[in-house]
Formats: C-alpha cells, structure tokens, sequence
C-alpha cells in the first residue's frame, strides 16, 4: 500500500492510496484522477499517461524499459522527470510518490 | 426538463468502455443528476484488448480488466444494472424497456451497445470447443480448452486470430489458422506488412492456409476436426472464431433512429433524436481528418466518443475530431498503428523487416494518411501527429533512417 500525490497542472493536489503492485496509472485511474487518459490500458502503447516524478523519487520508480523511453521522446513537453505513469509499479517504497500530471494532458 | 436546464436522469445502455468512459466523463463534467449503466453481461465495464492478450496468457487477473474498480460506481454515485439486457427504447415516453418489462425513464439516453462477433455458419458449429473471443465469459471458457499439445484451429487472421495463436504458440498448443484472404491481416494493412505477419507467425511455428474457409466441424460430443472448403480435413481439438465483428445497432434501428452501418451519430455524437446520444463501436460517424463518415473498432474511439457524448447529454459542444489508432501485441512484437490506409496510392516502409523494427507509411496524393509501427514508437508517434496535421511529406525522407523522425515532423 502506498499513498501517492498527484498533482495538476495548476496546482490542485490528490491524495489516493492504491496497492502494492499496480501502476501508478491505475491508481490514477481508479481514483478519477483527471490527466490520465491511459487509453491503451497500460500496454505502453499511447502516452496518455505521461506524468513528472517529483525529484525526490526519480531514484525509486524503476528502470525506463526502451520502449518508454523511446514513446517518451516523442510525448509532448518531455522533461529529465518524465515517466509513463503505466510503467511505474507500486510498492512500499514508493508510499508517498509525488507526480505532476502535463498541461497537454488536461 | 426545458431546453435551458440539465437533465435529471441519463441513461447508459451498453457496458463496455464507452459506457464506463460516459459515467466518469458525466460526473467530470459537473453532472449531479442521476446515472443509470445498464449492461447485459454480469461485469462492470471492463477493457477487451488485454483478453486476447494479457488475461488469456494468464498475466492479467480480471480485477485488472475491469475499466474502474468496483468502488468507483459507488463514489460516483452510478446506479449499476447488470445481468439486464434492454429490449427496448420507447422514445415516445423516453424510456427504455428491460427483459423483463421493467421502464427506466430518461431524459438524455447514451447508447453504448459495442458490437458483437460475426457467427460462422457451417453445420457442427455448435459444438464443444468451438470459442469466440469477445467477452470475459468467452475467455474463461477458452481458457478451459487451452492445453498443451492440443491442435487449435483459428478461424480467421485478423487481430484476435493472430494474437491468440500467438499466446497458443507459447501455451504449447499447436496451431492452424485459416484465411479466405490470399493474406494475415488483409481487412486493415497493406500486403507489405501482411507479408512480415506472416513471416514472423510462420516461424513461430504457425501453420496458415490461405483461400480455405470452413464447411463443416465434425465431432462426437465435441470438436474433432475441420472439414475446409477443398474437401480436406484438419484434426481439431478446439477452434477460435475470429472472422470479424456487427454493430449492435438493431435497439436503436427498432426505435427508429436513423442507422446505416452503425447507430448514425454527428461531430457530438447526437442521434437522429435530440434526446439520443451514441458513442462507440456502434456508431457510424464523420471524421474530419478523412471528410467521410467511417465505423471503428477501437478502444481510443470509443473512449474519445464517450466523453463527447457525455459533453453533448449535457448541452456543451466537444466535437470529435481524432486520428483513428490501434495497438496489437504479438510474440515481442508491439505493432502501433495511426490512421486509415483505405485510397493509399503509395507505401512507404522505413527500416527493415527483417529487424523486427520497421515502419510503414501510406501516402494518398503525397499526404500522410496512415501508418503502421511495428517496435517503432518514433514512427508512430510522429506519424500520428502528421496524419492529423494532414501532413504532406517527402516519401524520400521518410524512408530515409538517417533522418530521425523529429527532422521528417520539421519537413
């Protein structure tokens, strides 16, 4: 169980709480946090979940297979920070994850 | 309600992932009234891509499926009705009809019927083993069939035939897939990449017979084998189905509201009713990147639908104008594809097949209308954005691989 923090564009904060083992999408997803679309459903297809990792975790949010690095690339407005929310499991560690949703996802 | 005010009741007939889209698009937007999902299967709104993928192979449990967890119904207030099949609108009234005669009233009405698969008609069809693959119920049922060392019969190569021979391949089963078409994947790519599908499915250790359809499955108490349209017969432990997918537009085409090929829906999804919205598989409408009125199958359609059709029940003006696309994973292979190839005057394939990492580009008058991306997320990505851009690029340029592709999107 980790409490993640997302937060907008402009500054709204979300709280939610999700299990170990999802994504970081899914919690999202599952909490109606706006931002991420997650079209493809996690399959690292689309990009519509792209969020910024908070400084202080990048170190925790695991590796950056190829393919996301490369659909990353390609996201609009990609920063050192990006991740595709989808690729990011959830575990004890990450309890209190802080990310950005983009603007370009609003 | 007038005119001016909200609705009070919305209406969701279908439960697929337009009709969970359209619950969270119309809380989102701001809606307090009442919503009412009304689904004939047993399940919540669930994703269908992953069931002849991930939740076949076993990787992916149900509650993972699922669009929303069963929580969020009850957040957001989403009056859940399933195991109902609606059996009619009564547009008169504005009500639809349950099987078993119970009126739900209305004010606006989202109809997110999906589609169904296309049934094969040959004697025997009916027997044991013989599997479609559309819903949860269809892949547990599979699932029960899915054994090492059993021959398994695909009917048809399009997506869920090829993606389901290849989680067979892995699953040790042994596989023939049958295709009327001289080619995989004939309905929605060019014979170039149908080529590579080929190549890639037949050294997996696929067997695919070109030109065969099926006459006839013959078994005692179940599937046996198949007897194919020259007179030979194949031995057949299970058969998939996967020659294609209907509109459900029949409850609509009963109330008489305008449907031709899918539900008849606008830029904002209304029906030929103003009380009527549909969203999804089950509709037949415009698209303005292509200027002709199209149907698809496809997840980001109905999501993008879903959320201008829960705009629109509310009055507010989200005008659907998309770049079609899709996504099939096969064996290590993520193929992405963007756009509508139908009318390409040339193709253009940028890196080689051989490598398993390639792209290639349709053009129709010199503009980029479609590609198709195989482990080549630049070509999708870039390619994607020059399609709705209606872009016209150089063929010279795009086959070139020393020019990245952000240099190609530069012209």
């Amino acid at each position: 169980m980790a409490k993640i923090t997302f937060i907008d564009h402009d500054g709204t904060k979300r709280d939610v709480e999700a299990d170990n083992g999802l994504s970081v999408m899914e919690a999202a997803v599952n909490n109606m946090v706006p931002g991420i679309d997650a079209d493809c459903g996690g399959a690292c297809a689309c990009a519509t979940c792209h969020v910024y990792v908070d400084d202080a975790w990048m170190g925790k949010t695991g590796e950056i297979s190829d393919m996301e690095e490369t659909m990353l690339d390609f996201a609009e407005d990609r920063r050192e920070n990006s991740r595709l929310s989808c690729q990011i499991k959830i575990s004890d560690e990450l309890d209190g994850l802080v990310v950005t949703t983009p603007e370009s996802q609003h | 309600m007038t005119a001016d005010t909200q609705p009070e009741v919305i209406v969701i007939v279908g439960a697929g992932h337009g009709a969970g889209q359209c619950a969270a698009s119309l809380r989102q937007e701001g809606f307090e009234g009442k919503i009412v999902l009304i689904g004939e299967e047993p399940y919540l709104p669930y994703q269908r891509p992953p069931l002849s993928k991930k939740f076949l192979s076993g990787e992916l449990t149900i509650e993972r499926v699922y669009f929303k967890p069963a929580d969020f119904y009850e957040t957001a207030e989403v009056d859940v009705r399933l195991n109902t099949r609606v059996t009619e609108i009564d547009r008169g009234a504005k009500e639809v009809v349950t099987e078993d005669g119970t009126r739900i009233a209305y004010d606006k009405l989202i109809l997110t019927t999906g589609s169904r698969v296309r049934e094969l008609r040959a004697p025997g069809a009916d027997l044991k083993g013989i599997h479609y693959l559309r819903t949860i119920d269809d892949v547990e049922g599979l699932k029960t069939d899915f054994t090492a060392g059993k021959h398994m019969v695909i009917v048809g190569a399009g997506y869920v035939g090829l993606e389901v021979a290849a989680v067979a391949l892995k699953h040790g089963l042994e596989v023939t897939v049958l295709e009327m078409e001289p080619r995989v994947l004939a309905r929605v790519t060019s014979p170039e990449v149908s080529q590579f599908f080929h190549d890639v499915h037949t050294e997996a250790g696929v067997n695919i017979l070109y030109g065969h359809a099926v006459t006839e499955f013959k078994g005692e108490d179940r599937l046996q084998e198949a007897v194919l349209s020259n007179g030979s017969t194949l031995r057949a432990d299970i058969a998939l189905i996967g020659i294609g997918i209907l509109p459900n537009m029949e409850l609509a085409e009963a109330a008489g509201i305008a449907c031709h090929n899918g539900i008849q829906v606008d830029e904002l999804c209304r029906t030929s009713d103003p009380d009527v919205f549909a969203a999804g598989d089950c509709t037949e409408h415009p698209n303005p990147i292509y200027g002709r009125r199209i149907r698809l199958e496809s997840v980001h359609n109905a999501l993008e639908q879903a959320k201008t059709a829960a705009a629109a029940a509310l009055g507010k003006e989200k005008p659907y104008a998309q770049v079609p696309w899709f996504w099939s994973d096969q064996y290590d292979l993520k193929l992405q594809m963007a756009g509508l190839n139908q009318g390409y005057d040339e193709v253009v394939l940028r890196g080689d097949p051989t490598s398993r990492k390639f792209a290639a580009f349709y053009l129709k008058d010199g503009v980029l209308i479609a590609v198709d991306a195989i482990n080549a997320a630049p070509e999708y990505m870039i390619g994607r954005k020059l399609i709705g851009e209606k872009a016209k690029v150089a063929p010279a340029r795009l086959r070139d691989i020393n020019v990245n592709m952000k240099e190609v999107a530069a012209g």
